[in-house]
């Protein structure tokens, strides 16, 4: 195989199962560094499980998942390693610390100490401040920066997730379903967000929703059973008949 | 900077400290038994071992209420941390044992005539005061690193303290490991050259208790403040976005552990010396279980909550056991399935809604101009007010 410079992520020959069911299966994925790529995807065809091996939640059976333009190989790192990489991951259901204040999510999530007696004599400087503020304005939060979080409505909590990859400053973002629970106005002012970010960030974001994929997407890659069925624009993807079977029904299935 | 204590607070504590420093026992040892303001002899060892409860039940919320480990062997550490002083303490006893032998009166009914080799540095205080730290915390440290490298979670964690805390207790029931047996040890006799019966030594570690639970608050206080508190806390919510957010959650809980267990261990070596015997009944798990209702009962994940719920609890106890005196356990249980119904936060919690409506009473019209907070306050203010009364 033959290995271009700039791969942010390069998965190849990636196979994870669970129990007997193949979740991931010989699964090739070349990224390259800026991007912005969709992944979409039936139910079960192995998107989140795909994050989930990327950052280190579950091993692969088989396969190499490398990040950056060295190579390191991710298999081998435990999570917070791999974070410290620059791997940043928004989950599906919105998950952040219900307890504390929208700031300290941020001040959590901001690079920097991360040690037991680091954090035990950190304190908070001017500087960290400002990024803070700065990330509220961009995440639309700037007056709910003492609130819980818990207190927040839920495609609050998304943006505030995505805040705190911002805060992380990471290389590559992974964004699962960003627009799950928005209203309109909110998924394109999130498409916006992430658009506005390609380029200095990339990032993969899984989506359902087409019209949102329409929005953000310049490539999109096409799960299915746990193995890339196709890419392109989504254009490509969506006159693509196989994909169209795999959403529409499976017509030769029963022949 | 965060505001770290709000003023109110920090009149409290001042307040508290001086009344529980200075106020009693100057009460105590300056007046006569027939004043009315004379505190007993009785009540200033009562209050000696509640504040040791209330240091006790401080580590069990460290964890729990703040890290959300429920860790339901925590009077292992309590114990062990009064063994090792009881170890210092058996060895003060010197000659004036029963046997009239220079070694501890156990070892001598075991066969023993010379000291075991163990047993020899006890003799030093600065060596058993360094025991009760290094033996708990080392123990901490071993189970907390094999617990939360293997991300043990949840209920799991919570019966593997139990079972290791019952594990301990069944070794100690043990007379070969030379630790005293079902009878612990007891009869002691003197500590740093004070004689440990004498009311003034017990007024001395009346002092020491209240003074250690004052710098634990505050030393958890300042801790709960830090960024490692707000990580802390963060593991309790959510340790799925801690790990993805690059903290190794494992290490927080593994120092916040031990932290937990260092803390129960002075508490339990404070403690012996007052109550005057240590034996492995205080490994049962229902010692430990019962510090857990006192966190509940005070209100869990607040500083104040446990240090209140150990009091009341303890308090409680001693009158129903007196009043009741078989129905202390219904009187225990029922408690807490009242107050893990009813009251998530506690007393603390119950104070808080209490202060709270009455807060909003008075921009009703009809405002009730009596600023008295005390009439409508539950059990715990009373309970810490109750103070110079007991």
């Amino acid at each position: 195989m033959t290995h271009r410079k700039h791969f942010i992520l390069a998965a190849e020959g990636v196979s994870k199962t669970f129990d007997g069911f193949k979740a991931i299966s010989d699964l090739n994925f070349y990224m390259d560094e800026g991007e912005l790529r969709t992944v979409i995807g039936p139910n079960g065809a192995g998107k989140t499980t795909f994050l989930d091996l990327i950052t280190g939640r579950a091993k692969p059976d088989t396969g190499a998942i490398k990040f950056g333009p060295l190579g390191i190989d991710l298999i081998h790192m435990n999570e917070y390693e791999i974070y410290r990489l620059g791997i940043g991951r928004k989950f599906q259901t919105p998950t952040v610390y219900t307890d504390h204040s929208v700031f300290e999510n941020l001040l959590l999530s901001l690079e920097g100490s991360r040690g037991v007696f680091a954090t035990l004599f950190s304190r908070v400087t001017p500087a960290q401040r400002d990024r803070i503020q700065d990330i509220l304005k961009i995440i639309g939060l700037s007056a709910k920066e003492q609130s819980k979080a818990g207190s927040l409505a839920h495609g609050q909590k998304q943006w505030l997730e995505i805040g705190m990859l911002l805060a992380q400053n990471a290389k590559l973002l992974l964004v699962d379903e960003p627009a799950a629970g928005m209203t309109d106005e909110e998924t394109a002012k999130t498409g916006e967000l992430l658009l506005s970010l390609a380029g200095k960030h990339s990032i993969i974001v899984i989506e359902h929703d087409m019209v949102f994929v329409r929005q953000i997407a310049t490539k999109v890659t096409v799960l299915h059973q746990g193995t890339v069925l196709c890419e392109g624009t989504v254009d490509e993807v969506q006159g693509n008949e196989r994909v169209i079977e795999v959403y529409l029904g499976r017509k030769h299935q029963r022949n | 900077m965060q505001k770290t204590f709000a003023k109110w607070e920090a009149l409290a504590i001042v307040v508290i400290a001086a009344v529980g420093l200075v106020v009693i026992p100057c009460l105590n040892a300056f007046l006569p038994h027939s004043s009315p303001f004379y505190i007993s002899d009785f009540a200033i060892n009562l209050w000696g071992r509640y504040c040791c409860y209330a240091t006790l039940a401080m580590s069990v919320d460290l964890l729990w209420g703040y890290t959300g480990l429920l860790s339901l062997g925590q009077c292992l550490y309590f114990s062990l941390g009064g063994y090792m002083m009881g170890m210092y303490l058996m060895r003060m006893i010197g000659s004036l044992g029963q046997y009239h032998k220079s070694i501890p009166d156990f070892l001598v009914f075991l066969g023993w005539t010379k000291l075991p080799a163990f047993w020899v540095p006890f003799a030093s205080f600065p060596f058993a005061l360094a025991m009760v730290i290094l033996l708990p915390a080392t123990l901490g440290l071993v189970f907390g690193f094999l617990a939360f490298r293997s991300r043990i979670r949840g209920v799991y964690f919570s019966i593997l303290t139990q079972a290791l805390t019952y594990a301990a207790c069944l070794l100690f029931f043990r007379n070969n490991i030379l630790m005293g047996g079902n009878n612990g040890f007891t009869d002691f006799k003197f500590m740093l050259g004070f004689d440990t019966r004498s009311y003034s030594t017990q007024r001395g570690l009346y002092i020491a208790s209240v003074l250690f639970l004052l710098i634990v608050y505050l030393g958890f206080k300042w801790l709960t403040a830090t960024k490692l508190g707000k990580v802390q806390r963060a593991i309790r919510d959510s340790e799925n976005r801690v790990l993805f957010s690059g903290y190794a959650a494992a290490n927080f809980k593994l120092f916040i552990f031990v932290l937990a267990c260092v803390t129960a261990a002075l508490a339990g070596a404070l403690y012996v010396p007052q109550v005057g015997i240590i034996n492995p009944a205080e490994m049962s798990t229902e010692k430990s279980l019962e510090a857990v209702v006192w966190v509940a009962v005070g209100g869990r994940g607040t500083l104040v909550g446990p240090v209140v719920g150990a009091i009341f609890v303890n308090a409680l106890k001693s009158w129903a056991t007196r009043a009741f005196p078989d129905s202390w356990l219904f009187i225990l249980g029922g408690m807490f399935l009242l107050v893990v119904l009813f009251l998530p936060r506690g007393l603390v919690g119950l104070v808080e809604h209490a202060v709270r409506l009455l807060k909003r009473a008075p921009e009703q019209p009809p405002a009730p101009s009596d600023p008295a907070p005390s009439a409508a306050s539950p059990p715990p203010p009373a309970a810490v007010t109750r103070l110079p009364a007991e």
